[in-house]
């Protein structure tokens, strides 16, 4: 039995801490605004105040002949309903350019949260008093998993409801509805980004015992995250379509690699050693 | 219920090549407040982290409040209160998110967290401070604040590892009034880790003495003073003008070790109490009124120091 309790004091020490630290608190902030809200909003606008006879579109869409005419059969099935170019084009750069992106962000979040919470408890000499808490290796261990999982989760979530939001109202004139949520996206949103969210921690966990700060936990973290993401996401030069079947197979592989490293870490974590290496 | 807080045979701990704790053998009876002594790098920090189970020993037995640090960390725990040596507070969060915090891994009873919490701020003279972030505090306030800490759950034993050091007098003062309130009033068991001789004879019913790893005395600072046979101190009190008389007339004396004055006064430090009769007799004949004889304990500083001698000798 693990005491509830305690794990939840721990849970809302961290995540108190790194809302006062603004090292932290700047990318966590700033990344997703401009991923999921301005990015968006700039090219929401822009496209549906696009003519869509002018060059602009005839130019772009074939520069991107290939690659419009070898999008899988059920994207395509989708185009055929828009009657326009534009509307074919707002549609594909919502639903294949974004959700990798989107991806990035639990993923960060858990990085940067796990970074402070692990490296940067002993930076600030925090750890000692903690460990020497009547809680058992195991409950610490999983009290510091989950601010930074939930944290991950959460900002993937607000992201989400925000970028859809915004794509929504700035497209309304030209596509008539909400155009970013499918079973797809369903997926990405309650499969895959939990998983995203422990591929961030998931790096802390391996790094962590080598590192003495916030800052090079952070930057170590991401030198474990980024190949794994460009491997899953990168084939088609940033461009995944995530079909529901996609969705799901990307969400296992981060699965799985999450509960490998997490089952590691736990084998690993011992308050006797991190005492010796504080 | 054993009556001894801790026991220890043959605890050992090596960190690569050095020996921080060398088979040390230990009894703290419940209740007291026992010294723990030793110079930087001695194995106090140490020792304390084996007691309490959060570093694995290499060697040797341990007993603390009946229960093997190894086996039942966390039940231990819940019995002890540690001071740390750096104090381990979250200077971005206030006073009472620390302790609230704490109250809750400790188990603290729900319904009490806030006056416990509350109270103890009082206690500590922290109470107007205790909604402001820990980080724009002073030394002192700050060592304050993780001695409350140490004491939210009312634990049975408490570790103290150097609790005064960086503080003022005043700020000492006060911390030593606590530790004894703890002690006297709430019959706790304490064990304080300090280099500081002057707060140990103060404070501690009993000391144990380390160097490098090995306990090289134990006892009461009165029992340590007669086995090592230190020397014996004493302060007369004479008339001003005939001061420099006195000193003058005991300096040629083999037994006389050291000679201090004041302005009415003459600390003298003799190896040998057999010297006493004869060192007052060269002040008689030398005419010189003696008005009173103030024996000096022999502090633990003295002893500190010969026990460092002795050693140098062996
Ligand atoms: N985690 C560790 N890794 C390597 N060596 C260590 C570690 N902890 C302690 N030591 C070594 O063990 C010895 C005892 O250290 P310890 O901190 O217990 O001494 P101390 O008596 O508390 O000293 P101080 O008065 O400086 O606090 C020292 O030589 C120290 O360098
Ligand atoms: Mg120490």
């Amino acid at each position: 039995m693990m005491n509830g309790r305690a794990i939840r004091a721990i849970v809302r020490k961290d995540l108190k801490v790194v809302l006062q630290s603004k090292a932290v608190l700047i990318p966590l902030i700033m990344v997703p605004l401009i991923l999921l809200v301005i990015i968006p909003a700039v090219g929401g606008l822009l496209l549906a105040n696009t003519d869509p006879s002018s060059p602009a579109i005839t130019d772009f869409r074939r520069e991107t002949g290939a690659f419009f005419d070898n999008l899988p059969g059920t994207i395509n099935d989708r185009l055929q309903q828009y009657d326009s170019e534009v509307q074919r084009i707002t549609y594909v750069v919502f639903n294949l350019y974004f959700p990798a992106m989107y991806l990035l962000l639990p993923t960060m979040v858990a990085n940067v949260i796990a970074a402070d919470s692990f490296a940067g408890e002993k930076e600030r000499k925090t750890l000692e008093a903690l460990i020497y808490t009547p809680t058992t290796d195991r409950e610490l261990y999983v009290a510091k998993l989950i601010s930074p999982w939930l944290a991950g989760v959460g900002v993937g979530w607000i992201g989400y409801i925000a970028f859809a939001l915004i794509v929504t109202l700035t497209t309304w004139s030209l596509m008539g509805g909400v155009f970013v949520f499918d079973l797809a996206w369903l997926l990405l949103i309650l499969w895959v980004t939990p998983a995203a969210a422990g591929i961030g921690l998931g790096a802390m966990v391996l790094v962590s015992s080598r590192v003495s700060t916030f800052q090079e936990a952070y930057q170590l973290g991401g030198v474990v995250v980024v190949p794994v993401l460009l491997l899953l996401f990168g084939q088609l030069g940033g461009v995944v379509y995530f079909s529901p079947l996609v969705a799901f197979v990307v969400g296992a592989i981060l699965w799985a690699i999450t509960v490998a490293l997490i089952v590691y870490g736990a084998r690993t974590f011992h308050r006797g050693e991190l005492m010796a290496r504080l | 219920m054993t009556s001894q807080a801790i026991q220890t045979q043959g605890l050992t701990r090596r960190f690569g090549a050095t020996t921080a704790v060398d088979h040390l053998s230990l009894t703290v009876e419940t209740g007291e407040i026992f010294g723990f002594l030793g110079h930087n790098g001695a194995g106090k920090t140490t020792t304390v982290r084996l007691l309490n189970g959060v570093l694995g020993a290499d060697g040797g037995d341990i007993r603390v409040l009946g229960l093997d640090p190894a086996a039942d960390g966390p039940k231990l725990r819940a019995r002890t209160g540690v001071l740390t040596e750096t104090p381990s507070l979250d200077e971005r969060l206030s006073a009472v998110d620390n302790l609230t915090i704490y109250a809750d891994l400790y188990a603290v009873p729900t319904g009490e967290v806030n006056g416990r919490v509350n109270g103890i701020l009082e206690t500590f003279g922290l109470a107007e401070r205790g909604r402001e972030k820990v980080g724009g505090y002073s030394k002192g306030m700050k060592q304050r604040l993780a001695l409350a800490r140490a004491f939210l759950h009312q634990p049975d034993l408490l570790f103290l590892d150097e609790p005064t050091a960086g503080l003022d007098p005043v700020a000492t003062q006060e911390v030593h009034d606590m530790i004894l309130h703890v002690s006297r009033e709430e019959g706790r068991t304490v064990f304080l880790c300090t280099h500081n001789l002057v707060e140990a004879q103060r404070l501690c019913h009993r000391v144990a003495v380390m160097e490098q790893g090995q306990m090289v005395a134990v006892g009461t600072p009165r029992e340590l003073a007669h086995t090592i046979g230190a020397d014996m101190r004493f302060t007369l009190e004479i008339a001003p003008d005939q001061v420099e008389t006195a000193r003058a007339a005991v300096i040629p004396l083999a037994a006389v070790s050291a000679v201090e004055t004041t302005d009415a006064e003459l600390t003298l430090t003799v190896n040998d109490r057999e010297a006493v009769p004869d060192l007052l007799a060269a002040l008689q004949a030398a005419h010189v009124r003696v008005y009173a004889v103030i024996p000096q304990q022999t502090s633990l500083e003295d002893i500190y120091m010969a026990l460092h001698r002795r050693k140098g000798q062996a």
